[in-house]
């Protein structure tokens, strides 16, 4: 026959079991390496390759997003940079904004602006159209074909 | 042979002027912190703690501050010197720059209660909170617990910690924020996490794994860098972040 004691002192501050700070803290250091490889290739191929940064213009740009990688890559810039930055302001907040009023509405603020970035950007990436059909001709690229 | 070369007063310390400039604070009478100067005439071999008992006995008998053992053991003098965190019995006078006034401190994050000395209470409930006792489960062995020496080594750095908050009041993060447990309290659970004899890591890692546990830290080494024992801080904290990623102990 065993008994169990429970342990001396009950925590004060325990919350139930929840990983969200530890997954967190992983997503930074993981978005980070991803981040630094993503941008400097972007950045690389943006401006160093072919005739490097005069080559750029609105037809490059459209170029780009026609081709699949292009889009999960800048997707993915979008995406893992709007989250890491979004975190970090997270825990800075938390460390700095001392009222909980405070803190409340300035994480509001912040996940709306996420929000709003990463579907608009999400959005933007998957329906960009260099030439739209019903445009006014004189507002379209020289490439697109005349109707 | 008569002779003798004159050879210099033997145990002659030289003495030097040196002005401390002490955060002062009256619960009584002040409304805010004041800054108060004291020059005081100091030798070689005194130490911050001996200027202060000197103005303590000889000029101002209210300076108000904590000591006990004097020698860098019990950790009740940690204060904030020149702006860092140190003991204030292990910091040679001899060491810090004279010519302009040594500034003392409370040191910061924790209430001040009169002039030196600031409410403990926050930082003894972080550390009691992480369980700092021997946990096990099953029958009292009749012999001592038997652990190798390897597996001594594993937490030895945390076990030199004297409590003196130094590092805690380092923290940034806990400058600002009063809820992180601090750097000390996780010490504390370090020296029972990582020994082989203590059953009690799951429960402390949990406890460490929470908004305010080791994932505020973000390592400043402030902490390392205050501690008059010399624990690597921030290594510690890491270890116990890798513990919890990877569970293993």
């Amino acid at each position: 026959m065993t008994t169990t004691i429970p342990a001396p002192r009950t925590p004060r501050r325990l919350r139930g079991r929840t990983n969200t700070e530890l997954y967190a803290w992983m997503f930074m250091r993981a978005s980070g390496v991803l981040l630094v490889i993503l941008i400097f290739t972007h950045l690389f191929v943006n401006l160093m390759t072919g005739d490097g940064i005069n080559a750029l213009d609105f037809g490059f740009v459209a170029g780009k997003w026609a081709d699949p990688v292009w889009q999960v890559w800048d997707l993915m810039m979008l995406w893992l940079a709007m989250l890491h930055g979004t975190n970090g302001l997270r825990t800075i907040i938390n460390d700095y904004a001392e009222r909980d009023q405070v803190r409340l509405w300035l994480k509001v603020g912040l996940y709306t602006a996420t929000t709003i970035t990463i579907v608009l950007g999400t959005l933007v990436i998957f329906t960009f159209d260099p030439c739209p059909p019903d445009a006014a001709a004189d507002l379209l690229p020289s490439f697109c074909p005349v109707p | 042979m008569t002779a003798v070369a004159e050879a210099p007063v033997a145990g002659a310390i030289p003495s030097f002027q040196v002005t401390l400039r002490l955060r002062r604070f009256n619960p009584e009478t002040d409304t805010e912190p004041r800054w108060e100067d004291h020059t005081v005439t100091m030798h070689g071999t005194d130490r911050v703690l001996d200027a202060l008992h000197k103005i303590k006995w000889e000029i101002d008998g209210s300076l108000t501050f904590r000591r006990s053992c004097a020698h860098g053991i019990c950790g009740s003098d940690a204060m904030r010197i020149n702006g860092r965190n140190r003991l204030a019995c292990k910091t040679l006078l001899k060491d810090l720059e004279l010519h302009k006034p040594i500034t003392v401190e409370p040191i910061k994050g924790l209430a001040v209660l009169k002039d030196l000395v600031v409410d403990m209470d926050p930082f003894f409930e972080a550390y009691k909170s992480v369980l700092p006792f021997l946990i096990t489960s099953g029958n009292e062995p009749s012999r001592e617990r038997r652990q190798s020496p390897e597996d001594r080594a594993r937490y030895d750095d945390t076990t030199k910690c004297i409590m003196c908050a130094a590092c805690t009041t380092s923290c940034p993060v806990y400058w600002s924020d009063g809820q992180y447990f601090g750097p000390q309290a996780i010490v504390g659970a370090h020296r029972f996490i990582f020994d082989s004899r203590d059953e009690g890591a799951e429960q402390r890692l949990e406890i460490l794994n929470d908004r305010d546990g080791v994932w505020r830290c973000r390592t400043t080494f402030n902490c390392t860098d205050a501690c008059p024992r010399g624990i690597e801080v921030t290594k510690a904290i890491q270890e116990v972040k890798r513990a919890l990623l990877f569970r293993r102990v």
